[in-house]
């Protein structure tokens, strides 16, 4: 009854550590390497996320909020604006005299009008406001002085153009999208790997184990995805009742987690009946190292793709949820928001914020989105 | 002279790309001819360059990654082939030009009827209209030996047996009565019985039809009945082509000895079998050891395996709640003394695979006991199993299948280690690792590659390695020599011997094959349908066999001899 016995023989680590040879990671990156387009994606993704970078600690755009042009000061290529074309909320042209506006020829009550302003220029005394008096006027010109005095932020001093332009307040359009890519990128990347994550959990036990646990996951996908995907978005917003970043994140990670369930699900059931994960249980590993050791790193490559697609999918959801009202709360930005706030600017003709934030989008959106299609490529185990 | 030739191939030279400044060369220059009315045999191993000239004559090689050489030359009747344009070439090819292929599943449309398809070749060739061409479906379908041809004309290709879509593939092939009949393995995918039944249809069709057959396989054996003149390549070279006769009886080349003698002999049991190897060496006596295998169960054999009553059932969903059961296996009992091998044979659905993947609890019994050291493997927890998972261990069919392709070569074989807490620390895991590798005939830098590297006769290497790692009494062989190149079988079958000689393991040996079988195994039982049918010392059965169906499936093995 003696076990076979073998023979070892002496063993030196040293002679052996240079045979090492690439592994499929290594030639994926080969063959995405030979790819020109893949890599200038690549370039314009790792710009994108080095700016996220950055401008999370603080090194660049920190002084975004600083209202540096006039308000809706245009591009720098477009040239300044006149007075007239600022509009009447600007603080600096309060004092200045409004214009007289434009007769309009066809107001049928046009010449009443025009007797009334005659009869109050003829009073020529200040407006009356039925008797009573602004309570605020004196705090006013105190904080007006104040201003005057620091100087800072003084209509002089202000630009009259900005390289990209300026919004509502003056902030410089470029930075802002810059800080608002900072918000946007964080969400899509947090949020696709808590949508990944979820869906590979739940999708590996279902496929893996099949019978009663992939019924019950299977009834839990069919109720997610059988209500309509904006509305469940506002139920689980409305559940979770405040607004931030976090919220957004969770709101499009629990709802997002769908695709990539079935994808992996899919995936568990065709490789568990595999002769490798037969022979993984022959040689006695447990249903948790068949499931994470042996199956998922064979399949990761789907789990990537499926999350470098839902990164796309939720820069895109939270600019909608943004401009829904239920995205970033008020003092942070996101490109979302700045969508949201150009929908009153493009009344006015202020179009450059709206393309600020639309052309930074639509590049990083199909940058990652050829990225993906050439890293499904050279992930393809088939393809070689 | 050249009017008796149909097929005249000349300095063929094939390359592919690998990326675009590499490629590598496939067929070097090769050149044979295959005259009218005459079965020729292309007789090589995997990556000899058989398919890729076949794939060259019908113009079916990737054009984007595949270059032939220019001053390539491929007659047919005549004309030239490689400078014809796409148009007159497909023409040619499909009519006057026809193929089967291995994979007879795979190269059927599933969503037709097999009709259907038959009549489309038909249509698109002959100019038949629907009816015309219906007739003619149906005494194809009859000549190819399809039992009632009127209600299978409106089947399916999955409701046909594997045979039968073989059947239907050269019924479709031979539609518009080719001058040029080209068939690539298209019996490799098959069980022997029914191997056996489409050769003789084969070489029966080509004497009716008197057309040319340009039969391409690995196989030397299969070929002798049916061949004329056999062509022998290797590594994209011919190495001898000649009339069958003088192939089998006086060849002249070293590699076509040592296919021939690779196979195990039905007649002999030599003490090791030779391999390529040897031949190449250019030793003229390459099997030094004259002694020959004794084998069978002696009477004070030590029983390290009883199984009794082994049955296994699946059961099929039908209907809302229904379930109908399928018994895979029923009633299965054996013996396996300690050092002894069991061969198992049987067709494909026989169950023999399904009692191996039963006796390590991969697929949970339905009934019966697996007595190991007197305690039931079935009947114990899940828990308490653990310890004898180590001591039974399985090698499967496809080594390609069988490892991880992400784990690397040391991975494989120091988890099994570390699950079972053999050795004291890794350090002393990894050098009996190495020390496996030396063991099964690998190279040491091996442990840091990946699966992918290797060939499949290296790749069943491992898997034996990692079976060996735990140091099982017994190991479960499920075809692990089936989808091997013949010289790499006799390797592997080499090895397992030598490691029984040494460790004294006990093997159960499933396979199709009956002369491996035979050349393995102390004790044979033959499988049909779920039952035993026979079960003997493997002697007594080859030599006198008393089950009907045991008969036939020794009936049916490839003499290796022309008639």
């Amino acid at each position: 009854m003696s076990a076979p016995q073998f023979s070892s023989m002496p063993y030196t680590p040293t002679q052996h550590a240079a045979a090492h040879s690439p592994g499929l990671w290594a030639l994926a990156w080969r063959r995405l390497r030979a790819d020109r387009l893949a890599m200038a994606a690549l370039a314009v993704v790792v710009a994108a996320l080095l700016m996220v970078a950055l401008s999370a600690s603080g090194l660049i755009v920190s002084d975004w909020e600083d209202e540096v042009g006039v308000n809706y000061a245009p591009p720098g290529f477009v040239g300044a604006q006149s007075d007239a074309e600022r509009g009447p909320v600007s603080g600096a042209a309060v004092s200045a005299a409004p214009a007289p506006a434009p007769v309009n020829v066809f107001d049928p009550i046009a010449d009443d009008i025009a007797a009334l302003k005659a009869q109050a220029g003829a009073d020529d005394a200040p407006l009356d406001m039925y008797g009573v008096s602004d309570p605020l006027a004196g705090d006013l010109a105190k904080l007006r002085a104040g201003l005057a005095k620091s100087g800072h932020h003084a209509a002089g001093a202000r630009l009259q153009t900005l390289p990209f332009g300026a919004d509502k307040w003056g902030h410089d359009i470029l930075k802002k999208t810059i800080k608002g890519g900072e918000t946007s990128i964080v969400v899509g990347l947090v949020a696709a790997l808590l949508a990944v994550v979820l869906g590979t959990l739940f999708g590996a036990y279902a496929g893996y184990y099949g019978g009663l646990v992939d019924d019950f996951f299977n009834w839990f996908y069919s109720v997610f995805t059988a209500i309509p995907s904006v509305l469940m978005i506002l139920t689980v917003a409305a559940v979770l009742q405040q607004k931030g970043v976090t919220t957004i994140v969770l709101i499009l990670g629990l709802t997002g987690w769908t695709g990539p369930f079935r994808l992996m699900r899919a995936e568990y059931i065709k490789h568990k009946a595999r002769e490798y994960v037969m022979a993984a249980d022959a040689i006695g590993a447990s249903h948790w190292r068949r499931m994470y050791s042996h199956i998922f790193p064979n399949v990761s490559h789907v789990a990537l793709v499926q999350m470098s697609i839902l990164v796309v999918g939720f820069i895109k959801a939270e600019v909608i949820l943004s401009f829904l009202g239920f995205g970033v709360p008020v003092g942070v930005v996101s490109w979302g928001s700045m969508l949201n706030e150009s929908q009153n600017e493009l009344i006015l003709g202020k179009w450059w914020q709206l393309t600020a934030a639309s052309v930074a989008m639509a590049v990083l959106v199909t940058a990652f989105s050829l990225f993906t299609d050439a890293l499904r490529d050279a992930l393809d185990p088939k393809v070689k | 002279m050249s009017d008796d030739i149909l097929l005249d191939v000349r300095q063929l030279r094939v390359g592919f790309r690998i990326d675009k400044h590499t490629s590598v060369e496939a067929v070097k220059g090769v050149s044979f001819s295959v005259p009218r009315n005459a079965t020729v045999a292309l007789v090589g191993e995997s990556g000899s360059g058989k398919s890729v000239s076949s794939l060259a004559v019908m113009g079916l090689l990737p054009p984007e990654s595949s270059i032939i050489a220019p001053s390539s030359s491929i007659l047919f009747g005549g004309r030239e082939l490689l400078g014809l344009p796409a148009r007159e070439r497909r023409e040619l090819c499909g009519k006057d030009v026809a193929m089967i292929f291995q994979e007879p599943m795979s190269s059927l449309n599933p969503v037709f009827t097999v009709g259907y398809q038959i009549a489309e070749v038909l249509r698109q060739h002959m100019g038949m209209n629907a009816r015309q061409a219906r007739a003619r479906t149906l005494a194809l379908l009859d000549e190819v030996g399809i039992p009632d041809p009127a209600r299978k004309i409106d089947a399916y290709p999955s409701q046909l047996s594997g045979g039968q879509q073989q059947r239907v593939m050269i019924a479709m092939a031979i539609a518009c009565e080719p001058k040029l009949l080209i068939a690539d393995e298209p019996t490799t995918a098959l069980d022997v019985t029914i191997q056996k039944q489409i050769m003789e249809l084969l070489a029966s069709l080509q004497k009716k039809h008197r057309m040319s057959v340009l039969f391409i396989t690995h196989d030397l054996g299969l070929v002798g009945e049916i061949a004329d003149a056999v062509i022998v390549m290797r590594h994209g070279e011919v190495r001898e082509a000649g009339p069958v006769d003088q192939i089998f009886t006086q060849p002249r080349d070293a590699y076509t000895r040592a296919l021939l003698h690779c196979r195990p002999p039905l007649d002999a049991r030599p003490w090791r079998l030779p391999v390529i190897a040897d031949y190449l060496d250019g030793r003229q006596a390459p099997v030094a050891d004259t002694r020959q295998r004794v084998r069978g169960y002696a009477a004070d054999d030590d029983n390290v395996l009883v199984v009794q009553n082994l049955s296994k059932s699946f059961y099929l969903r039908e209907g809302l709640f229904g379930k109908r059961e399928f018994q895979a296996v029923k009633d299965v009992s054996f013996t396996l003394p300690r050092g002894k091998t069991l061969g198992v044979v049987g067709e494909s659905g026989s169950g023999k695979t399904t009692v191996g993947l039963t006796l390590l609890r991969l697929h949970q019994a339905t009934g019966g006991s697996a007595l190991f050291e007197g305690k039931d493997l079935f009947a114990m927890p899940a828990r308490e199993y653990l310890p004898y998972k180590r001591r039974i261990q399985i090698i499967f069919q496809n080594p390609y299948a069988s490892l991880n392709p992400r784990f690397t070569v040391g991975q494989i074989l120091l988890e099994p280690m570390r699950i079972h807490k053999i050795g004291a620390d890794d350090a002393g895991r990894v050098a009996a690792a190495y020390s496996l590798l030396e063991k099964v005939g690998l190279p040491a830098h091996a442990f840091h590659r990946y699966p992918h590297e290797f060939s499949g006769g290296q790749r069943q290497r491992i898997a034996i390695a990692r079976c060996l790692t735990m140091k099982p009494e017994i190991l479960v062989c499920d075809e692990s020599v089936s989808a091997l190149d013949v010289s790499v079988q006799a390797q592997v079958l080499n090895l397992l011997q030598d490691l029984q000689d040494e460790f004294g393991l006990s093997y159960i040996f499933i396979s199709h094959d009956l002369s491996v079988v035979k050349y393995i195994a102390d004790q044979v039982m033959v499988m049909h349908q779920g039952q035993v049918v026979e079960i003997g010392n493997s002697d007594d059965i080859y030599r006198h066999p008393s089950h009907p169906y045991t008969r036939t499936l020794l009936s049916a093995i490839p003499r290796g001899v022309p008639l």
